[in-house]
C-alpha cells in the first residue's frame, strides 16, 4: 500500500508526508480519486460520442424510446455500494481510530494548545507531568493562560509562543482551545487539522514520523492577521533533544509569553 | 387570484374593466408575475455583476499582492477610504470584499436569479395559472429583497466598512469584528430572508392551487418541480438562520452571549461578555441552511437545463419520474447532511457516522439526476443553439462539481482537503460553471417569449465558449492548489508559505510553481469579466434590435408558457388552458409534427 500511495501522492502533488496516519489519509483521498475519475471518464466518452452520434445533421429523427436498457441502474447500483464500501471500510472505521482512541499520556508528548489572534501558543507539563491549574476568570493580558497563582504544579510548566516541539515516533496528545475567536490547527504535513474554538477542549493526537521543522498554518478565518498565523512551527525532535530542550526551559518559561 | 376553474370568467371580466395602468403601477410597484420575475431578473444579473466585480479586485491583491490595484486602486481608496490605501487592498478590505461576494453571490445574485426570476416568470406559464396566488404578497417579497440589498450594499460605505467574517458569519469572528458592517449584514440577511420566506409560500400555494385542469403531478414540467421542492428548502431552512441572526444581532448590540462562551479573551483581556453560550451553535443554525442553500442554487438550474435538453433533443426527457423522485430525496436529505460542514470541529464516531451516511446518500439521487439528463440525449437529434450550449455545458461542470465533493464528503480525506482551494474549485463547479450556465441557458431560452425577440445567436456563442474556457482556466488549477495544501481566504495569496523557507528549512512551505499559478487564474477571472461584455451588450441590444420571432413558440416546445402571446398580456393566455397529456410528448409517434403541446390533445 506504501508505494502504490506514494507514487500517486507525486502524481497529484500531494504534500510530503510526516506521521503515521497521514498514509491512510492519502490512501483514501487517492481511492477516491479513482472513483471519481472513472465515473467522469465514463460520462464524458458517453457524451462525446452521443453529441457525436445524435446531432441533429446525423441523425434528423429523434427516437421517441430512447435508451431501453437499464444499465444506468446497475451503474448507480454499483456506485452506491463502492461508496459504502469506502464510507463503512475506511473511513468510518479510520475516524474512529483516530478520535475514540487517544494513546495514553504517559507514552506520549503532551501538550495544551492555545491559539490566539494571531499566534500559537503551547503548554507543557514539565517534569512533573502535571499541567497547572488554569481559570478563565483570571486571564489577561499578563496571564493569557489564567494561571492561578501558587499553584504547585504549574510551577514547572513550559510556555512557548509559535514553537512548538514533539518527539519523533512518540504520539503527540494535544488538547486544544482556543482564546478569541475560531482558529484551526493545520499541519499540512502532518495531515493534521482540528478547529480550535473558545469554550471548547477537543483532544487530538498523531504521531510524527520524521524530523524537521514543520510549518502551522490556520485553516479558519480568523480576522485580519489570519495569514500571518503561519508563523508558528512545530519542530520534531528525537527524544534526545527533546529531553535537553526541555531541561534548558526550566520551569515556568515566561519570556516567550508576552503579548504580541 | 380565481381557481383555476373559473379561469375563463376571470379573464373575461378583467378585460371589462380593464384600466391601463401607469408608469409606476406597471413596472415598479407591479403585481404582475412577470414584471416581477424581469425586476429579480435584472436586479440580480447585476449583483452578480458586482459580486464578481469584488473577486476580480481580490485576484490582483492574490496574483500581486501589496501591488495597487491598476485604475480601479485609486478609485477604491476615494471612496472607500484608508482600507484601500494607496490603491492596494488591505487585508479588512480583502476580508470585507470576501465576506460580500459570497453573501452578494448566493442570497443577492444566483437564488433571487435562479428561484424568484425565473420562478416568477416562468412557473405561472408553466401551470396554465394567470398569476402567482398572491400577486400583492409577491411584489412585497421584491421589496424586501430590494431593501436588503440595500442595506448590504450601504454597508461599504460606513466606517469600518461591510462585514469581514466570511458569508458565514462565524462567531464569535463576527460579533469581535469592530465595525457596524456586521450589523447591517444582519440587518440586510433578515430582510433577504423575509423576502425568500414569502416567496417560497407563494410558489407552495400557486403550485398546488393554481394548476390548469388536467395539469396532474406527474405532467408538471420538471422545472416545476424543482421550483416546488425548492419553495419547501427555503421555507423549512430559512427561519432557523432569522432566528439565528435575531441571536447575533443581539450578542452583538444588546451584549447577550448566545454564541459567545465563558472565558473569551479577545485582544487578550476578558471579554465583557455574560458567557455561557456556544460557538458551535451558530455553526449548526447557519449550515441547517447552508446546505439546502445549496440544493436551492442547483435544483432551478437542473431544472432550466431539463426543460432546454427536452426541447432541443426532440425526446422526450428519459426517466422523468426518477428525475422528480430524486428531486424529492434531494429536498429531504439536505436537511440531514448540514454537519459535514463541520467535521473538524471536534466531531465523536456516532456523529459523524450519522453525517457522512447521509452524505454519501444524497449523492445517489444527484447522480439519477446527472445520470438521466445525459441518457436523454441518447437516441436524440439534437440541436445546437446558445440555450443548448449552456445547457450541455452545464453537464460536465456540474459533474465535476459533484464528484469532487465526494473526497470532502468523507472527514478522514476531508483533514487534508479542508479550508484548502479545493473546496473553491469544488462548489465553484457546482455553482458558477454548473449553476449559472444552467441560469444562461434559461435567459437564451426564454428571452423571446418575454421580449419577442431572439438574443443574437452569435454573440451567445462567443458568451459561452470563452465563458467555458474561462472558467475552467480559473478553477482546475485550484484542484491542483488545494491538493498541494493552500488555504482559502490568505490575503496574501499564500506568501504567507514562504515564511517557512525564512531561516530554518521548514516543511509545509508551497512550490513556487503553485504559488505562481495565482497569476494565471487571475487573468482568466479577468478575462471571464471581458467575456460577459457580449453577453451585457446583446441582453440589452436585443430588447429593441434582436431577431423578431415568427410565432409565439419559436422553439417548438411543449410546456404552455409558449401557448401563450409573446409577449404573455396581463392575464398570460388568451384562452383557458386545459392539459391533455405530460409536458415532452417531442417526436411521439403517429403525430403529424415533432411535438405535442400539452393543451393540444394528443391523437
Amino acid at each position: 500500500m506504501d508505494g502504490f500511495v506514494d507514487f500517486w501522492r507525486a502524481v497529484m502533488g500531494m504534500p510530503i508526508l510526516a506521521s503515521e496516519h497521514g498514509h491512510k489519509v492519502d490512501y483514501l483521498v487517492v481511492v477516491m480519486h479513482w472513483l471519481m475519475a472513472a465515473l467522469f471518464v465514463g460520462w464524458i466518452l458517453f457524451f462525446g460520442y452521443v453529441l457525436v452520434r445524435f446531432r441533429k445533421s446525423k441523425n434528423p429523427k429523434a427516437s421517441y424510446q430512447g435508451v431501453k436498457s437499464h444499465a444506468s441502474s446497475y451503474i448507480e447500483v454499483a456506485v452506491a455500494v463502492v461508496e459504502m464500501v469506502l464510507l463503512f471500510g475506511l473511513a468510518i472505521p479510520l475516524w474512529s481510530q483516530m478520535v475514540d482512541k487517544v494513546p495514553a499520556e504517559n507514552e506520549s508528548t503532551v501538550m495544551r494548545v492555545i491559539a490566539q489572534q494571531f499566534g500559537w501558543n503551547a503548554r507543557y507539563p514539565g517534569k512533573d507531568g502535571v499541567f497547572g491549574r488554569q481559570d478563565a476568570k483570571r486571564i489577561s493580558l499578563d496571564n493569557k493562560w489564567g494561571d492561578v497563582p501558587d499553584d504547585e504544579n504549574g510551577k514547572d510548566d513550559i510556555k512557548v509562543y509559535n514553537d512548538l516541539k514533539v518527539v519523533v515516533n512518540k504520539p503527540v496528545v494535544v488538547h486544544l482551545s482556543s482564546m478569541d475567536v475560531i482558529h484551526s490547527f493545520k499541519v499540512i504535513a502532518l495531515r493534521v487539522c482540528q478547529d480550535a474554538i473558545p469554550g471548547m477542549n477537543i483532544p487530538l493526537w498523531f504521531k510524527p514520523i520524521k524530523e524537521g521543522r514543520y510549518q502551522i498554518n490556520c485553516a479558519q478565518l480568523c480576522g485580519t492577521g489570519h495569514y500571518t498565523m503561519s508563523g508558528g512551527f512545530l519542530t520534531v525532535l528525537s527524544q534526545a533533544e527533546f529531553d535537553a530542550w526541555e531541561a534548558s526551559q526550566g520551569g515556568g518559561g515566561t519570556t516567550a509569553t508576552s503579548f504580541e | 387570484m380565481q381557481s383555476t376553474t373559473s379561469q375563463t370568467g376571470h379573464t373575461e371580466a378583467h378585460d371589462a374593466h380593464h384600466e391601463e395602468p401607469g408608469f409606476w403601477r406597471a413596472y415598479v410597484f407591479s403585481t404582475d408575475h412577470k414584471v416581477i420575475g424581469i425586476q429579480y431578473g435584472v436586479t440580480s444579473l447585476i449583483f452578480l455583476l458586482f459580486g464578481f466585480f469584488l473577486m476580480m479586485m481580490m485576484r490582483w491583491q492574490i496574483a500581486y499582492p501589496g501591488h495597487p490595484i491598476p485604475v480601479m486602486g485609486p478609485i477604491l481608496e476615494k471612496v472607500l477610504g484608508d482600507v484601500a490605501s494607496g490603491g492596494v487592498m488591505s487585508s479588512d478590505l480583502y476580508n470585507s470584499f470576501g465576506a460580500m461576494h459570497g453573501t452578494i453571490m448566493v442570497f443577492l445574485a444566483v437564488v433571487p436569479l435562479a428561484f424568484a426570476a425565473f420562478g416568477n416568470y416562468v412557473v405561472p406559464l408553466q401551470i396554465g395559472a394567470v398569476d402567482m396566488a398572491f400577486p400583492r404578497i409577491n411584489m412585497v417579497s421584491y421589496q424586501c429583497f430590494v431593501v436588503g440589498g440595500v442595506v448590504m450594499m450601504v454597508s461599504f460605505f460606513i466606517p469600518g466598512g461591510a462585514a469581514q467574517a466570511g458569508w458565514t458569519s462565524y462567531s464569535p469572528l463576527a460579533t469581535s469584528i469592530p465595525t457596524d458592517g456586521q450589523t447591517f449584514w444582519i440587518l440586510g440577511m433578515v430582510f433577504l430572508i423575509t423576502s425568500s420566506l414569502l416567496g417560497a409560500v407563494n410558489f407552495i400555494a400557486t403550485i398546488i392551487q393554481l394548476r390548469a385542469p388536467g395539469m396532474t403531478w406527474m405532467r408538471l414540467p420538471f422545472f416545476v418541480w424543482a421550483q416546488f421542492v425548492t419553495a419547501f428548502l427555503l421555507l423549512l431552512a430559512f427561519p432557523p438562520l432569522e432566528a439565528a441572526a435575531v441571536m447575533q444581532l443581539m450578542d452583538k448590540v444588546a451584549h447577550t452571549s448566545f454564541f459567545l462562551p465563558t472565558g473569551l479573551a479577545i485582544g487578550g483581556n476578558l471579554a465583557n461578555v455574560s458567557g455561557g453560550g456556544s460557538p458551535l451553535l451558530w455553526q449548526h443554525l447557519f449550515w441547517f441552511l447552508g446546505h439546502p442553500e445549496v440544493y436551492v442554487l442547483i435544483l432551478p438550474a437542473l431544472g432550466i437545463v431539463a426543460e432546454v435538453v427536452a426541447n432541443n433533443t426532440r425526446k422526450p426527457l428519459w426517466g422523468y419520474k426518477s428525475l422528480v423522485y430524486a428531486s424529492l430525496a434531494i429536498g429531504f436529505l439536505s436537511f440531514i447532511v448540514w454537519a459535514h460542514h463541520m467535521y473538524l470541529t471536534g466531531m465523536g464516531t456516532a456523529i459523524s457516522t450519522f453525517f457522512q451516511t447521509t452524505t454519501m446518500i444524497i449523492s445517489i439521487p444527484s447522480v439519477v439526476i446527472l445520470t438521466c439528463l445525459l441518457i436523454s440525449l441518447w437516441g436524440g437529434s439534437i440541436r445546437i443553439n446558445t440555450p443548448m450550449l449552456f445547457a450541455l455545458g452545464f453537464l460536465p461542470m456540474f459533474g465535476i462539481g459533484g464528484l469532487t465533493g465526494l473526497p470532502l464528503g468523507l472527514n478522514y480525506s476531508d483533514i487534508h482537503l479542508h479550508d484548502t482551494y479545493y473546496v473553491i474549485a469544488h462548489f465553484h463547479y457546482v455553482v458558477a460553471p454548473g449553476t449559472i450556465f444552467g441560469l444562461m441557458a434559461g435567459i437564451y431560452y426564454w428571452y423571446p417569449k418575454a421580449t419577442g425577440r431572439f438574443m443574437s445567436e452569435f454573440w451567445g456563442k462567443v458568451h459561452f465558449w470563452t465563458s467555458l474556457v474561462f472558467m475552467n482556466l480559473i478553477f482546475q488549477p485550484m484542484f491542483a492548489q488545494g491538493m498541494a495544501g493552500m488555504l482559502r481566504r490568505m490575503v496574501d495569496g499564500g506568501v504567507n508559505y514562504s515564511l517557512a523557507k525564512v531561516g530554518n528549512d521548514a516543511i509545509g512551505g508551497l512550490s513556487d510553481t503553485m504559488i505562481g499559478m495565482n497569476v494565471g487564474i487571475s487573468h482568466a477571472a479577468w478575462l471571464l469579466g471581458v467575456s460577459q461584455i457580449p453577453f451585457i451588450i446583446n441582453f440589452f441590444w436585443s430588447i429593441t434590435h434582436g431577431k423578431k420571432v415568427t410565432s409565439d413558440n419559436p422553439w417548438d416546445a411543449t410546456t404552455l408558457e409558449w401557448q401563450t402571446p409573446t409577449p404573455p398580456p396581463h392575464g398570460n393566455f388568451a384562452t383557458a388552458m386545459k392539459v391533455y397529456h405530460g409536458p415532452y410528448e417531442y417526436s411521439a409517434p403517429g403525430q403529424s409534427k415533432d411535438f405535442a403541446p400539452q393543451n393540444e390533445p394528443m391523437r
